[in-house]
């Protein structure tokens, strides 16, 4: 009975991938997205009810709150929003989802009594989701900003701002090292959960409100990868497969996009000097 | 150390399916596929419902908290709208018909 239980766990996370594969699948064409989107939803159920028989998970205090107000919260928002702020709205979705990836690698972290315990290779995992979760997180809700005029439109840009970015871009991974090696000097966790959180905003900010769309799409796929890290920390297929499977898709949809818009993908995210195309606007393709 | 070896076999093989789901997407399913999408990757609320529900630490648990709303927000609202956007496209398309 001890193994019996995690095993029917494990197959039943394998189907729900299998799911998500028919659903993320049947979303491409136009006649069959509404099913597939379905689908994945129903995929998204199981994995969550199964997960509930964990031998893990044993307090259910927190999850009833966190789920009643989250749906709550999800629920009202998505009814209540306007057909034309529909990329808006995805961005901040995406947004509290990638911010949701970082938390569970910080919770899994401080759930660990003693970090020093963890091995190095799990260590990183915790960094990586910590940072692209972080950059998700805080980069949606620039675009978001953006897209309702929150945020100028326009491309917001200081003198060398694509060499810093890059540069902090290698620190942050040098940080993600350093506290691999040393995950009780906390001031390096607290510096690469900081820093991750200003890259997102730096790295979304020089974009021009009209390329929005590509850049949400983007952050999309890294919502996914964030989730896919998550996934590696606490050790969870489905986790790491349905991650991977958006990080890959939204990648691929968001080079769709460019072609669509006759952009490549460094000319939208590096490009500032060239201004918006569509300027000021915050109008995006419907 | 096989254990991470495992999980990166995985990671790497669903990647090549996400590579491969997605090709020739009519420019009017942008959004809603993105949307789809988005509202799948909100599956670390799997992650969140472990980290909440185990029995250690309270802080981990509050933690666990905010992890749960954000990602049922994520996938709650994902869903929905996804259906909201496909929706007005058949209908949309239906009145064209006509």
């Amino acid at each position: 009975m001890q193994n019996f239980l995690p095993d029917i766990i494990q197959l039943v996370y394998l189907v729900a991938t299998g799911v998500f594969i028919v659903g993320i699948k049947r979303l491409g064409s136009p006649a069959t997205a509404r099913s597939g989107n379905q689908l994945a939803a129903l995929g998204m159920l199981i994995g969550v009810i199964v997960t509930l028989f964990d031998q893990q998970v044993v307090s259910f205090n927190f999850i009833i709150a966190g789920v009643v107000i989250g749906s709550l919260i999800g629920a009202v928002a998505a009814k209540k929003v306007e057909m034309t702020a529909m990329p808006e709205m995805v961005a901040i979705f995406n947004g509290f989802g990638g911010g949701a990836s970082a938390l569970v690698a910080w919770g899994e972290l401080s759930r660990t009594l003693d970090p020093t315990m963890l091995e190095v290779q799990d260590l990183v995992t915790v960094g990586l989701s910590i940072l692209i979760g972080s950059i998700t997180f805080t980069g949606s809700f620039v675009a978001f900003g953006k897209l309702k005029g929150f945020i100028s439109g326009r491309p917001l840009t200081f003198p060398g701002q694509n060499i810093f970015n890059l540069l902090l871009t290698a620190g942050l991974f040098g940080l993600v090292g350093w506290f691999a090696v040393d995950p009780e000097y906390q001031l390096v966790f607290w510096l690469l959960f900081g820093l991750s959180l200003l890259l997102g905003i730096l790295t979304v900010l020089p974009i021009g409100g009209a390329d929005m769309p590509v850049v949400i799409s983007l952050l999309n796929s890294y919502s996914g990868i964030a989730a896919s890290m998550a996934g590696f920390v606490i050790n969870n297929n489905l986790l790491i497969i349905s991650g991977a499977l958006v990080g890959a898709a939204g990648l691929i949809l968001t080079n769709i996009m460019c072609k669509a818009m006759n952009r490549t993908l460094g000319n939208v995210l590096f490009g500032a000097f060239g201004g918006g195309d569509g300027g000021s606007g915050s109008g995006p393709a419907a | 150390m096989s254990g991470l070896i495992f999980n990166l076999f995985i990671f790497v093989l669903a990647s090549f399916i996400g590579f491969e789901l997605i090709s020739k997407v009519p420019p009017t399913l942008h959004t809603p596929l993105m949307s789809g999408a988005n509202a799948i990757s909100g599956i670390t609320i799997i992650g969140a419902l472990v980290v909440a529900g185990h029995s250690g630490g309270e802080w981990a648990q509050w933690i666990g908290l905010a992890a749960i709303i954000f990602a049922t927000i994520n996938v709650v609202g994902g869903f929905m709208v996804t259906d909201r956007m496909l929706e007005m496209f058949k209908k949309k398309k239906t009145k064209e018909d006509k």
